[in-house]
């Protein structure tokens, strides 16, 4: 058994990787706007942690940098903004009805094993022991793409989108030593406008069409009926 | 010496279709006669079958009948000696039943004749498909099996539905043979004769082998009843006398599985392991669909047909596994699934054998078919409801029956999956083992259900209570199968003994640790890994039983038992509308699974002079979206081509006349 | 030797079946603690086993003789489950008469035989508590086997003493498809046992009442003999559960001193575990039933995300 043979930090991050596919798939089946937000919030608790110790784990102290961003902004700024917004926009209730739950999620944990066939030869070229990580973050980003998709809220939507973001910040965490902090920086910045503007935009969207139901964008095609 | 008695066994059931004729004027010495004949052939089979299989010796026989160059190849080898066993044992014991059964059918609407030849040819063509070691043999008895069958199916055909479920019957097993016909063709095509033992060493490309697989599991899955391909079985059991649908369930099924072995393991050879995939998943949604089928039927023969399809799923399960294992070279492995699969299938033979008589005997002595309409049978046929509880606890695989044992089996093969190195079977398989639990727990809630309603509790109609335990034949087949269902769950070690055979004949592997640990535990892989003990475990419920007993019923105490009205927190004046019906016991999973089914369901309410109403219907979804529109296109292609058809005489003699120019000019 | 070995095995049984009512009595002083009630004392269940069995059993009209064997058989089968677990040491040959597929089995032939006995009085009681009961345990199973697969691939056995050997002796690793698949234990226990907040073992209320439904009609020693089952079938889940997810402390050996070590360890584990059963219980409300499904689909999708970390993170 390989994971006997990693040193305890090494384990909790294997850890923490498994219990953020978790969250990715409690993110699926939430139905709750509010605790859509907290376990989104939670999942970026976890990823911090995970961060914070592969920079004690591979010694690369510029990860406690990343580290600190994503607790500002996944932990506190973002999950913050989408709070304020869902109460400005007075959809704090609202339930969202996902259209057959237990088929969403057979597919998202058939969309586990696909990452971990695709990952299987990605995983030979790194170098790092916490590389077993890869197949899981592939399989929360696809996850989350999985959950703008099968959404209809454009809140609900929006968290998957962010929550796909999350995955690909831990892949580069987990499998190299962080990316280049411009290219970080770089993301942040643009996941931060991305929610600054998703808010102004749900205003527009509702006052247009009366709510946030992206269905109903249907409705605004070229040809008449 | 053993292959004499099995052709012995054959004539015998040949003279059992064909003696009765003669006494067409006496019913029943007719039926006398044919169970008799039918009963001496079931023992000489399976004496062969247990023969071959326990002597692990193959006997071969070349029959100069037929045409010049296509003789009759027969052979005996421990795999067919096994289901010949299956077979026989349950030939014995429906002869037993049948004559108690058919009774009722003398002075009816339809005459025994027809009934009693086409047992006896049923049976005999049976025998013969496991005897069969050449292509064309094998097609004959296999034919011969579906066209005798379909006349027990359409025995009363006085009804509409008869006739049309048996012609659904017989149009899937006609479609079956077609691609049989395809699978062996591809085999002959290359190899130089159609004699098994020439098409096992034909050379095959991995191509070709796939498509032959392809074919022959389609052919075989069409008579075995696999999901999508059941859709005849819910049908045509019901429609036919019980202990036909016992022997169709119980035995032609295996035969389908037996092919299928037979096929794959002994003529094709290098097992792929995409075929084991395929199996698996087909072999999963088989069980899980059927027992989900089952669960919503109140008709207790059609839920038992749909439980045939879940058992065929569950004996899939193990034939996945084990070509799975057989084809990334874990040979032991693959010996102890396919013995899982083999054991399942004599259990299954066993226990469904047991629910159809007993489900006969019910029909009998109620004149019901619906559930809804039974109740409290236990008090007035005790031996039937014992026996069936005994079937019911045996399907339901719970120990220590010998459902139980061949479900344990299949586990500990599915268990051995991190054995391989892929990680895409290895997440596979335990979700197949998921299912299979989900499966066997689904089972245990329809026997609840099933028995709950039809035995326990009081009667809901007035129309049963006329019921009696049936004819003392009838009852006895019923004692002899549920000995057999406790038997094969405490002594599986020599079962799984006896059955090692046949791996090692087929893939040149036997288990690993067998009987390692002595006779009393089985240990299929070693005993650290994995063991049980069926007789120890009887041994210890009987004993805590009767010391629990003896620790209660002190001498010093009032032991007595006083009878009252059933209390129901004191509500008062029970009638029996107010116990739970078949379908209310299967609501809450009929909600959790709606997607499964097809369901209508409307609640009319109270109006004046009549009370509210409550109607369901549930259908079979496979039915509408893949057999109606594939008769849909048949029809509408028909309707393109009848053109052909103008009705013109000296049209149709051209036809003639140019076919004799072109046939004239291909010669030369 | 082996003698002796057999001997322990009996008293092994013996000390689980008699402490039983204590748990169940324990863990319901708790939570009347917990509520601020005063509470039976932690030993009523014994009086009310003794009482039950000294009165005059009743038996109503409609049932039949599986009504009458069913108490029997439930307590004989709950005892046999009980042998094939590993309370204190793992030395005992008695876990080889059945492994953990066969402990399922046990399980669930008890419930088959408790079901039936539901139908058999033929009121609506009896019925609505068979079916509920028969449609939770056939959720619940799924997540049960992934939970014992993901155990069994880490070891290579469904043996339960190889299984706590193997893992008392690895030192401290932290598997995430181990702790996941405790989770998905623990959550099917709650629910096969009929706790909160699947099912409420205090209720008469007919809407809330699933296990209490099909023994409504039992009494005298039948009913001692249900009540029973159902606190020895608590007490084994709590065993199982705590012996798997903390290995540390189950003896290795047959040493009498390792025993009583390992005795020690065992009761503590257990004291844990019951101030979290009674504190779970006291802040859920029992779900309804169509929620149940969900309940249970968390704890299928804990254990097969346990399974595929194992195949994922855990092998190479």
């Amino acid at each position: 058994m390989l994971i006997a043979s990693l040193t305890l930090p090494e384990q909790v991050v294997l850890t923490l990787a498994a219990l953020i596919l978790l969250s990715s798939f409690l993110l699926l089946a939430q139905v709750r706007l509010d605790s859509l937000i907290n376990i989104f919030a939670l999942q970026g608790l976890l990823i911090f942690f995970a961060t914070l110790l592969m920079a004690f784990i591979a010694g690369k102290y510029h990860l406690l940098i990343s580290a600190a961003l994503t607790l500002l902004l996944k932990v506190y700024f973002i999950p913050g903004q989408l709070r304020k917004l869902v109460i400005r926009l007075d959809i704090r209730r609202e339930v969202e009805v996902i259209g057959n739950p237990s088929l969403v999620m057979l597919f998202a944990a058939f969309l586990v094993l696909f990452s971990y066939y695709v990952a299987l030869p990605i995983r030979e070229l790194s170098l790092l022991s916490t590389r077993n990580t890869i197949a899981i973050s592939l399989a929360v980003v696809l996850i989350g793409m999985l959950m703008v998709i099968s959404r209809r809220k454009a809140v609900a939507q929006v968290v998957g989108f962010m929550s796909m973001e999350n995955g690909l910040f831990f892949a580069a965490v987990v499998s190299t030593y962080g990316m280049p902090m411009v290219v970080e920086l770089g993301i942040a910045f643009d996941v931060l406008v991305a929610a600054i503007l998703f808010g102004v935009f749900f205003f527009h969207i509702r006052a247009e069409i009366g709510s946030l139901d992206t269905d109903r964008l249907n409705h605004l095609t070229e040809v008449d009926k | 010496m053993a292959l004499n008695i099995a052709q012995f066994a054959v004539l015998a059931t040949l003279c059992s279709a064909v003696a009765p004729l003669v006494f067409l004027r006496l019913p029943y010495l007719q039926i006398r006669i044919s169970f008799l004949l039918l009963g001496v052939s079931g023992i000489a089979a399976a004496w062969a079958g247990g023969l071959a299989l326990l002597s692990r010796t193959t006997e071969q026989l070349i029959l100069p009948l037929g045409l010049p160059w296509l003789h009759v190849y027969l052979r005996l080898d421990p795999l067919s000696g096994f289901f010949l066993f299956i077979v026989g044992f349950i030939t014995f014991i429906a002869a037993c039943y049948g004559p108690g059964y058919t009774r009722e059918y003398i002075g009816g609407p339809n005459s025994v004749g027809p009934l009693t030849l086409f047992t006896g040819l049923f049976v005999g063509g049976m025998f013969l498909v496991l005897l069969a070691a050449d292509a064309f043999s094998f097609m004959l008895a296999w034919e011969l099996m579906s066209v005798a069958s379909y006349f027990l199916v359409v025995f009363q055909h006085h009804q509409e539905e008869n006739r049309r479920a048996a012609f659904i019957y017989l149009l899937m097993a006609v479609v079956g043979g077609a691609f049989l016909f395809l699978a062996f063709g591809v085999l002959a095509a290359f190899s130089d004769s159609f004699s098994f033992a020439a098409m096992q060493t034909a050379p095959l490309s991995p191509t070709w082998a796939s498509i032959a697989f392809g074919f022959a599991f389609v052919g075989f899955g069409l008579k075995a009843g696999i999901v999508p391909l059941h859709v005849w079985l819910p049908q045509a059991h019901p429609v036919a006398p019980s202990h036909i649908s016992a022997l169709m369930s119980g035995v032609m099924l295996k035969v389908a599985v037996y092919g299928f072995i037979r096929f794959v393991y002994g003529l094709l050879g290098g097992i792929q392991w995409q075929w084991g995939v395929l199996v698996l998943l087909i072999g999963s949604a088989s069980a899980v669909l059927g027992v989900l089928y089952a669960l919503m039927q109140h008709d207790l023969k059609r839920l038992l047909a749909y439980h045939s399809v879940e058992n065929i799923g569950i004996i899939y399960i193990g034939l996945g596994l084990s070509m799975i294992f057989s084809a990334t070279n874990h040979m032991e492995i693959a010996a102890l699934a396919l013995i899982a699969a083999l054991y399942h299938c004599l259990n299954h033979a066993l226990f469904k054998s047991l629910l159809f008589f007993g489900a006969g005997a019910i029909l009998q002595q109620s004149r019901q078919h619906d559930m809804e309409k039974m109740g409290g049978l236990i008090k007035k046929m005790p031996v039937t409801a014992f026996c069936f509880l005994i079937g019911c606890i045996s399907i339901s695989a719970l120990p220590p029956f010998n459902g139980f044992v061949s479900e344990w089996l299949t586990f500990q093969a599915a268990l051995q999956g991190p054995i391989l190195r892929s990680g895409i079977i290895g997440a596979m398989i335990p979700v197949a083992a998921a299912m299979l639990a989900l499966t066997g727990a689904l089972a245990a809630a329809c026997f609840v259900k099933v028995y709950g309603v039809i035995f326990l509790g009081r009667a809901r109609s007035p129309e049963i209570a006329e019921a009696r335990d049936p004819s003392f034949g009838m009852q006895l087949s019923q004692v002899i199968l549920a000995i057999c269902c406790l038997g094969f769950g405490i002594f599986p070690t020599w079962t799984v003994r006896a059955l090692n055979t046949i791996p090692q004949n087929l893939m040149g592997a036997g288990l690993a640790g067998g009987a390692a640990d002595g006779w009393l535990w089985l240990t299929p892989v070693s005993s650290q890994t994995a063991s049980y003990g069926g007789l120890a475990v009887f041994f210890a419920l009987l004993v805590c039983w009767l010391i629990v007993f003896a620790f209660l019923h002190q001498p010093q105490r009032d032991n007595r038992i006083r009878i009252a009205p059933t209390w129901d927190c004191g509500f008062g004046s029970l009638n029996s509308r107010m116990q739970y019906t078949a379908t209310s016991f299967a609501m809450p999973i009929r909600r959790i699974f709606s997607f499964v089914w097809l369901i209508f369901e409307k609640v009319e309410p109270a109006v004046e002079g009549k009370g509210p109403r409550y109607l369901l219907k549930i259908s079979d979804r496979f039915w509408l979206m893949i057999y109606v529109p594939i008769g849909k296109l048949m029809l509408k292609l028909a309707e393109r081509t009848a053109f052909i058809q103008g009705g013109n005489l000296r049209v149709y003699l051209c036809y003639s006349f140019f076919t004799l120019l072109f046939l004239l000019w291909v010669i030369v | 030797m082996t003698g002796w070995i057999w001997f322990w095995a009996i008293v092994k049984i013996l000390c689980v079946v008699l402490l039983a009512p204590l748990m169940a009595g324990w863990v319901k002083w708790l939570k009347c603690k917990l509520q601020n009630r005063q509470g039976p004392a932690p030993w009523q269940p014994y009086l009310d086993l003794q009482r039950l069995a000294r009165k005059q059993v009743v038996l109503a009209d409609t049932a039949s003789p599986i009504f009458r064997i069913a108490p029997y058989i439930v307590f004989s089968v709950t005892i046999i489950a009980v042998s094939a677990v590993p309370v204190i040491t793992v030395k005992l040959p008695i876990a080889a008469l059945a492994d953990v597929i066969a402990l399922v089995g046990f399980l669930a032939l008890a419930r088959f035989f408790l079901s039936l006995a539901g139908m058999d009085v033929g009121t609506a009681f009896g019925g609505m508590g068979s079916s509920r009961e028969v449609t939770i345990s056939s959720l619940a199973e799924p997540a049960l086997l992934m939970a014992f697969f993901t155990l069994a691939m880490n070891v290579s056995s469904t043996n339960l003493s190889t299984v706590i050997s193997h893992l008392a002796q690895q030192h401290f690793t932290l598997y995430p498809s181990l702790i996941f698949s405790s989770l998905g234990l623990i959550l099917v226990a709650i629910a096969e046992t009929g706790r909160i907040p699947i099912d409420n073992p205090a209720t008469h209320l007919e809407l809330t009442m699933i296990h209490e439904a099909m023994i409504l009609e039992y009494s005298g020693r039948h009913l001692a003999l249900m009540e029973w089952a159902a606190m020895l079938k608590l007490t084994l889940y709590s065993l199982l559960i705590v012996n798997l997810i903390v290995p540390y402390g189950v003896a290795l050996t047959l040493d009498p001193g390792d025993l009583a070590f390992a005795a020690l360890i065992v009761t503590v584990k257990l004291f844990i575990w019951s101030c979290f059963l009674a504190v779970s219980e006291t802040v859920q409300a029992k779900m309804r039933l169509f929620r149940a499904p969900q309940f249970l689909g968390l704890a299928f999708i804990l254990t097969l995300l346990g399974m595929m970390s194992h195949i994922i993170l855990e092998v190479q």
